[in-house]
């Protein structure tokens, strides 16, 4: 992991006390509050339906049991007790006093951690891929790009104050597992013909009332070069982004207004006027920063691999619920004789991404039992405990099971994103969470479950789309008519590497029919499908006629299409 | 209106109008500033004005617009419409290290304590603010921060050159080598 | 918990015949507070001021931007109440949730 040196131990610190002078003259009105909001939310902290939210930053998704004991301690300190994990490895608390902040902010210094532009007009928490350096696909580690990304972005001097938020993320995989084509920059690392490692650098993606996929404007960039291309595509954003209608300022509507090619063109000629110079990337601070990422002391377990599939055959043979956990949650690491456990926050019936502060520092007490005191955050808002050995599952799932986070539903359909909604989120229009609740208590069989296999569902509760819905195999919105809440649905949407915005299927559902029309997409599903063929290649190979009949009766689905 | 400059309240020399008739009548008073309009449309008259001259440019208008006629001022004001609105932190970065405008580099408009710093690292180095407490309050900003993680026009060492210049002393002191300077910063 | 469905919303939705309160969030901790008819605020629903015209409308939102220039408070706005049986009830999905708070996960953790 990343280790603060005294210079980052130093800025961080020193941004807390701006920060306390910031809060310390809101409060005693030297400040007005159009000047303060800017300011607290390039700290994270927002005012929402019922309190401040302070949304922390995860550096690419990764915590050491320490911090997340830290995270635990403000929940129960400063917080009512939990947290809320989200899609951009952040975690949120609902309930922080203003007056406190400060105090928060300094508990997290002293763990390595912070909460600087996780929210406002500014380049936002770099993400990055939650497998990083376990993953057996990958070319090189994002995660030392994300930190180099992270330490340059930090108070840019020219990049603090933008048409619009901007989100990059990092991938040094071909699967992606980060949206990258979801992102404002969405950069994927592959390999020239000698061997070196750069980056497709994408841009324009995003969410949102317009959701765009990114669009390749460099194939290949050599990662010396990556923050002088950076630098030449914030600027060319920064000046001609749109200011004047905040629908339309993020990149993706510049990059759509000026056509992929000239966009790439602009930004070619900012950065051949830039490149070379101080922002290029010697290798050697490549080499400092990815130090830090080595691999853990893993065990030599190549030799004992036999052995160990023996006993974990046996283990899971003799018992079923920690045999359908290993199916769902555990995934291949690149290292023998180890595992990669997904740790579900979504129970079911639970509020997706929610922890309390006891699991958390459960989870951190597993971390070091079984994980090499590492934790990751993933985009789907569980918790990733990254390097298992084989021979600890059984133990690992027994703990876990004692603690409600042994739900074997990772990648299911009850594995739900779903934003904060109408229960906590100022700006939404009906509620998320409930939702998520009513639709997983209708897949509470974990049989069913495993028969359904791999498939995604996002809930937002407003066109923000915190929640991702349109990149969701099947994605729920919420809307407001006239004061009620409605929720309309929208199939195909894919958030890999294959990225692709779903559409809409008909008329929107109420409160109560929704869970109902979820049921009978997945029927239908069941229903079309053929041998081995997963939810999303039977959509598209059957398309969505079947699924409008079956919601919307036979003559309604012809009106609909 | 209060004016700082090198870190203290500063007296304002400089006249600003949109209006050549004013400009004119300005001149014998002192330097004058004007617009990006009234100098295109009154470019040779203003140079015969024989007084110190200033460009005032929106957020809008990219410093490329006057690249050849940088030469002519001796001060360029920046607007800051809104304080949200940060093209000007590009603008100022563009005619330092693009344009080397070696003149006064002026925030004007909007210009709040809690930005200074940033100005002052994309190269701003006079600015106009609304009330003498308010500039007051601005000076308090500077020392907020040590060290910064890029390199900007404030020239002060950054992070990384300072974690360089760490790394080579500790070399140093085992192979009897000088350190590097540290020329690369992001 | 169950929410309180919002019945009033058709009878009102065409006629200027409803009654309003100020409400907003408090600076130093964001809790959501209700101006009472002695310029204070109050964290509870039942001590608000209700108004039933334009004017007292204007004139209460003004009294609750001026606390609001004072930093007491961030915010203020009108919302639209009904009383029944002495009690006041927000309209709305949105001001049901501030009243009550989340419809979800309060049993999560307070224990
Ligand atoms: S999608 Fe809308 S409701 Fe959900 S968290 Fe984002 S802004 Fe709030």
């Amino acid at each position: 992991m990343y280790r603060y040196d005294e210079f980052d131990h130093a800025f961080v610190a020193e941004r807390v006390e701006q920060f306390r002078g910031q809060v310390a003259r809101r409060v005693a009105g030297e400040l007005t509050e159009d000047e303060f909001k800017p300011l607290r939310l390039m700290n994270g902290l927002y005012l929402q339906l019922h309190a401040y939210m302070l949304r922390v930053a995860i550096p690419y998704g990764t915590l050491s049991a320490k911090q997340m004991r830290k995270l635990a301690h403000i929940a129960r300190t400063y917080d009512r007790g939990y947290g809320h994990f989200t899609t951009r490895q952040n975690i949120q608390y609902n309930w922080p006093r203003l007056e406190d902040v400060p105090a928060i902010l300094n508990e997290l210094a002293s763990v390595e951690m912070h909460a600087i532009q996780t929210s406002g007009n500014c380049i936002r928490n770099t993400t990055a891929d939650p497998l990083a350096g376990v993953a057996a696909d990958e070319i090189d580690d994002p995660r030392v790009y994300a930190e180099i990304i992270r330490q340059w972005s930090t108070l840019h001097p020219e990049f603090s104050f933008l048409p619009r938020k901007f989100k990059i993320a990092v991938t040094g995989s071909p699967n992606d597992r980060a949206v990258t084509r979801g992102h404002d920059i969405g950069l994927r690392m592959h390999r020239d013909l000698a061997g070196n490692p750069g980056f497709e650098v994408m841009v324009g993606g995003g969410q949102g009332r317009t959701p765009i996929m990114a669009k390749t404007i460099r194939n290949f960039l050599p990662v010396d070069h990556l923050l002088s291309y950076l630098e030449a595509v914030l600027r060319v954003y920064n000046q001609l982004g749109r200011r004047d209608n905040i629908y339309k300022a993020r990149i993706k509507i510049l990059v759509q207004s000026e056509g992929t090619d000239t966009f790439a063109q602009m930004v070619e000629a900012e950065w051949q006027a830039i490149k070379d110079n101080a922002l290029d990337l010697p290798k050697e601070e490549r080499d400092r920063i990815k130090a830090y990422f080595g691999p853990p002391g893993y065990d030599d377990l190549a030799g004992d691999c036999p052995e160990l599939n023996l006993a974990l055959d046996l283990s899971l043979a003799a018992n079923p619920r920690f045999a359908a956990w290993v199916e769902a949650n555990v995934q291949d690491h690149k290292q023998p004789g180890y595992a990669i456990a997904t740790i579900s926050l979504k129970p079911h019936g639970g509020i997706p991404g929610d922890a309390s502060a006891d699991q958390m520092d459960a989870v951190a007490a597993l971390s070091e039992k079984f994980s090499f005191g590492e934790i990751r955050v993933s985009y789907k808002q569980n918790l990733i405990l990254p390097d298992v050995p084989k021979l600890g599952l059984l133990a690992l799932w027994r703990a876990l099971d004692g603690l409600d986070l042994a739900t074997a539903n990772a990648g299911r359909i009850s594995d739900i994103i779903a934003c904060p909604g109408l229960d906590y989120c100022n700006l939404a229009n009906a509620r998320s969470i409930p939702i998520a609740q009513r639709i997983s208590e209708r897949f509470t069989d974990l049989a069913r479950e495993k028969d359904i296999g791999e498939i995604s569902l996002n809930i937002s509760g407003c066109i923000n789309a915190c929640a991702h819905h349109h990149v969701a195999n099947i994605g729920v919105l919420g809307v407001n008519k006239g004061g009620t809440e409605y929720y309309q649905v929208t199939l195909g949407g894919v958030a890999d590497e294959n990225a692709r915005v779903g559409a809409i299927i008909g008329p929107a559902f109420d409160e109560w029919q929704i869970a109902g029309a979820v049921e009978d997409i997945v029927d239908v599903y069941l229903r079309q499908r053929q041998t081995n063929e997963k939810f999303i290649e039977t959509y598209q190979r059957v398309g969505p006629q079947p699924f409008k009949e079956k919601l919307y009766g036979t003559d309604r689905a012809r009106q609909a299409s | 209106m209060a004016l700082i400059e090198h870190g203290k309240l500063a007296e304002d020399i400089w006249h600003d109008t949109d209006d050549f008739a004013d400009a004119q009548a300005l001149a014998p008073m002192g330097p004058i500033i004007v617009d990006l309009d009234t100098w295109r449309r009154h470019r040779d008259e203003i140079l015969a004005l024989d007084s110190p001259v200033g460009l005032r440019l929106q957020p809008g208008q990219t410093p490329d617009l006057v690249a050849s006629d940088l030469h002519h001022f001796d001060l360029i004001a920046l607007e800051f419409a809104k304080f949200t609105d940060g093209r000007a932190y590009s603008q100022a970065r563009l005619l330092r290290e693009r344009h080397g405008f070696k003149g006064k580099l002026r925030a004007v408009g909007d210009v709040l304590r809690d930005q200074l710093t940033f100005m002052l690292r994309c190269g701003f180095d006079s600015f106009q603010v609304a009330t003498d407490s308010r500039a007051a309050a601005i000076l308090e900003a500077v020392d907020e921060f040590a060290h910064w993680y890029q390199l900007a026009l404030d020239r002060s060492a950054t992070i990384p050159s300072l974690r360089r210049a760490a790394g080579a002393t500790e070399a140093a002191g085992e192979t009897g080598a000088t350190g590097v300077a540290a020329t690369w910063a992001y | 918990m169950t929410i309180i469905r919002d019945k009033t919303k058709s009878q009102n939705s065409n006629s200027q015949n409803f009654t309003q309160a100020v409400t907003a969030n408090r600076l130093t901790d964001g809790y959501v507070v209700y101006l009472t008819d002695r310029d204070s605020w109050s964290e509870r629903i039942a001590d608000c001021q209700i108004v039933d015209d334009r004017s007292a409308a204007d004139d209460l939102l003004q009294r609750a931007t001026d606390q609001a220039a004072d930093d007491l408070v961030v915010g203020p706005y009108l919302f639209k109440v009904a009383t029944e049986g002495g009690r006041t009830i927000p309209i709305g999905q949105r001001e049901i949730l501030r009243t009550t708070g989340p419809s979800v996960g309060t049993d999560l953790n307070l224990a």
